[in-house]
This record gives structure tokens, C-alpha cells and sequence, in this order.
């Protein structure tokens, strides 16, 4: 058995390492357009990336994840804050599985 | 422009539907803990110091098969690499006078919910903003690990289902105002679910952790639209 205390350092020296690393070294605007634009549509890129087809898979039934998809892309589409869609979600799946299961 | 007070009460505000849905999240990861011979504290502290459910789950299945540290350190870097590029968008998002504390306290917690309501922060980033977040979102996290461990599996697990869905919302809430603003971003977040869809049901990448999908797709469908469609403003406003 080894030290999980060890385990638990190195993961955490790591996981730090990986965040501060970019912040600290890039203290100027970058000027690339290219680059630029590619730093602009990462957050979009990945967050959708994550987003689907997870949502789907993290419910018990999929169809309640993908009902809370829908639900969740409507109100935020109409400009619901973060809270209304997330709470939206999570109801809409909360429902669907009561009736689904 | 808002003072540093306000934006840290926005960023509370904005915080509390992650602090629910890192709790549920963080809960589950507990019972994986569990399993691997964490004790409650121990698990808390992992979750305290690592913020990331995938590479928190990596180390926890490597203790429990007795893995070596170098093989804890690699894993660490693979399941958590998305960061890397997170930070790197932040750096940009941050104004270029940020002082080297702020930077270093606002890669604390850079997770893909936090990096996400901080980039749909209007105009330049406020650190305070994300400091509100971070400290309601961390001991959500944090309690639902100690919880998870102590309790096991006395939430139900629609209760858990429901609340960990909360976070797809949040991100649905960052990048559909935008995608409505800009065809651009549309097309892309549509695309971007496509290949992610074929990403994770095609079984010849079944092998593939989801983290290492999550940042191939990102860096090859961004890398494409940055040389398609390159921002047009010269000044270089921030981003979102």
C-alpha cells in the first residue's frame, strides 16, 4: 500500500501546475490573429464538446437528458441566466424520470 | 466599470448553481474514494487541492490498483491537459496588467464551470468575479467528496442524476447567447456536438479517455474556425 497523503501532493502539485503555467507565462496580449481567434472559440468549441452527448449519458434515462437539452438550449436562447437554465435542467430531468422510471 | 465588491457578489451569485451541482458531482466521486481506501478526510483534502472530477476519479482507480507516484503524476496530466488550454484562453481574458497574485490565486480553480462563467464575464475579466464563485463552489465540492465518503449511497440516485445535469445547463446558459449573436459560434457549437457525438459512440475510440477527446476535438474544430473565420477587430478586444 503506498501513502495516499503522497498521492494526494502529487496529484494536487500537478493539477496546479497545469492551470498557472499559461496564466503566469502569458502576461501580454497575444497579437497572432490566427491565434488569436483560435483562443476566442476554444470556450464555445469545448464547452459544447462537453456538453453533448454527456447530458445524455449522466441521466438514468437518456431521454430525460435529452428533453433537459432541449429545454435548457430553448431558455437560454431566450436569454435565461445561468441559474434559470441550470435549475431548469435539473427539474425537467427530475420530472421526466419520475415519470419515465 | 464594477467595483471589486460587486463583482465578487455576482460572482457568489453565479457560483450557487455550481456549488449544487459540484456537490452532486462530488458526492459520487466520493464513493469512488471510498473504494480506493481514502478516508473521509483524505478524499476532501484530494478534491480541496485537485478541483477536477476526471483526474480526481484517475487517481482514485490508480491508488486503488497501488499505482506508482510518476504513474499518479502522468495520469494527472492527461485527465486535467484541457486546463492547459482553458488557462491559456483566461490569460487573454484577464486584462494584460493583472498583477502575478491574481494570476496565480485565479489558476486555483480553473475547472471547466468556473473557466466558463468567467469567460462569459463581460469585457475583461474581474478576478474578483471568480473569487466569489470559487468560494462557494469549492466547499460544494469539497463537502460532497467528505459526504460521499461518509454517507455512501443514502442520496438517491435520481436526486444525483438530476443535480449533476445542472452543470450542462450552466454551460448551455455560456454558449448559446453568443450562438445566437454570431453565426459563427452557432455553426461551431453545432458541429462541435456533432464530432463530439461520433467522437464518443464510435468504437474505434473506445480506448480514448474522454478528456484526451475533449481537447483534440476543441484544438482541431477551434484551429479550423480561427483560419475559416479569423475575428475582424484589430484592437483585440477581449474575448466574449
Amino acid at each position: 500500500m503506498k501513502n495516499i497523503w503522497l498521492y494526494i501532493l502529487v496529484s494536487a502539485g500537478v493539477s496546479y501546475l497545469i492551470r498557472v503555467t499559461p496564466l503566469v507565462l502569458i502576461r501580454r496580449e497575444i497579437t497572432s490573429r490566427t491565434l488569436r481567434s483560435f483562443l476566442y472559440y476554444v470556450p464555445y468549441v469545448t464547452l459544447a464538446v462537453m456538453t453533448f452527448p454527456a447530458i445524455v449519458d449522466a441521466t438514468q434515462s437518456p431521454a430525460a437528458g435529452a428533453l433537459a437539452l432541449a429545454v435548457g438550449a430553448v431558455l437560454a436562447w431566450r436569454g435565461g441566466s445561468l441559474f434559470l437554465v441550470a435549475a431548469a435542467c435539473c427539474l425537467v430531468v427530475l420530472g421526466a424520470e419520475f415519470i419515465l422510471l | 466599470m464594477d467595483s471589486n465588491q460587486a463583482c465578487f457578489r455576482r460572482g457568489i451569485r453565479d457560483g450557487m448553481p455550481i456549488a449544487l451541482g459540484y456537490f452532486a458531482v462530488a458526492f459520487t466521486l466520493g464513493i469512488a474514494a471510498k473504494n480506493a481506501g481514502f478516508s473521509a478526510v483524505q478524499a476532501m483534502v484530494e478534491s480541496l487541492t485537485n478541483n477536477a472530477s476526471a483526474g480526481e476519479y484517475a487517481v482514485f482507480s490508480l491508488a486503488a490498483a497501488g499505482a506508482g507516484y510518476w504513474e499518479v503524476a502522468v495520469m494527472t496530466l492527461v485527465a486535467n491537459a484541457r486546463y492547459l488550454l482553458m488557462s491559456c484562453s483566461l490569460s487573454q481574458k484577464l486584462p494584460p496588467d493583472t498583477p502575478l497574485h491574481h494570476r496565480m490565486l485565479v489558476a486555483f480553480d480553473v475547472t471547466d464551470e468556473i473557466f466558463g462563467i468567467s469567460i462569459a464575464f463581460p469585457g475583461r475579466l474581474n478576478p474578483w468575479y471568480t473569487y466569489g464563485a470559487v468560494t462557494v463552489a469549492i466547499p460544494g465540492w469539497g463537502l460532497g467528496t467528505l459526504f460521499g465518503v461518509m454517507v455512501g449511497n443514502v442520496l438517491p440516485m435520481r436526486l444525483v442524476s438530476a443535480l449533476s445535469v445542472g452543470l450542462y445547463g450552466m454551460f448551455l446558459a455560456i454558449i448559446v447567447p453568443p450562438a445566437r449573436k454570431d453565426r459563427v459560434v452557432l455553426a461551431l457549437v453545432l458541429l462541435s456536438f456533432a464530432a463530439s457525438l461520433a467522437a464518443a459512440r464510435w468504437s474505434l475510440l473506445a480506448g480514448i479517455s474522454s478528456g484526451i477527446k475533449t481537447i483534440l476535438l476543441t484544438v482541431v474544430i477551434s484551429l479550423l474556425a480561427a483560419i475559416l473565420f479569423p475575428l475582424k477587430d484589430p484592437e483585440g478586444g477581449a474575448a466574449a
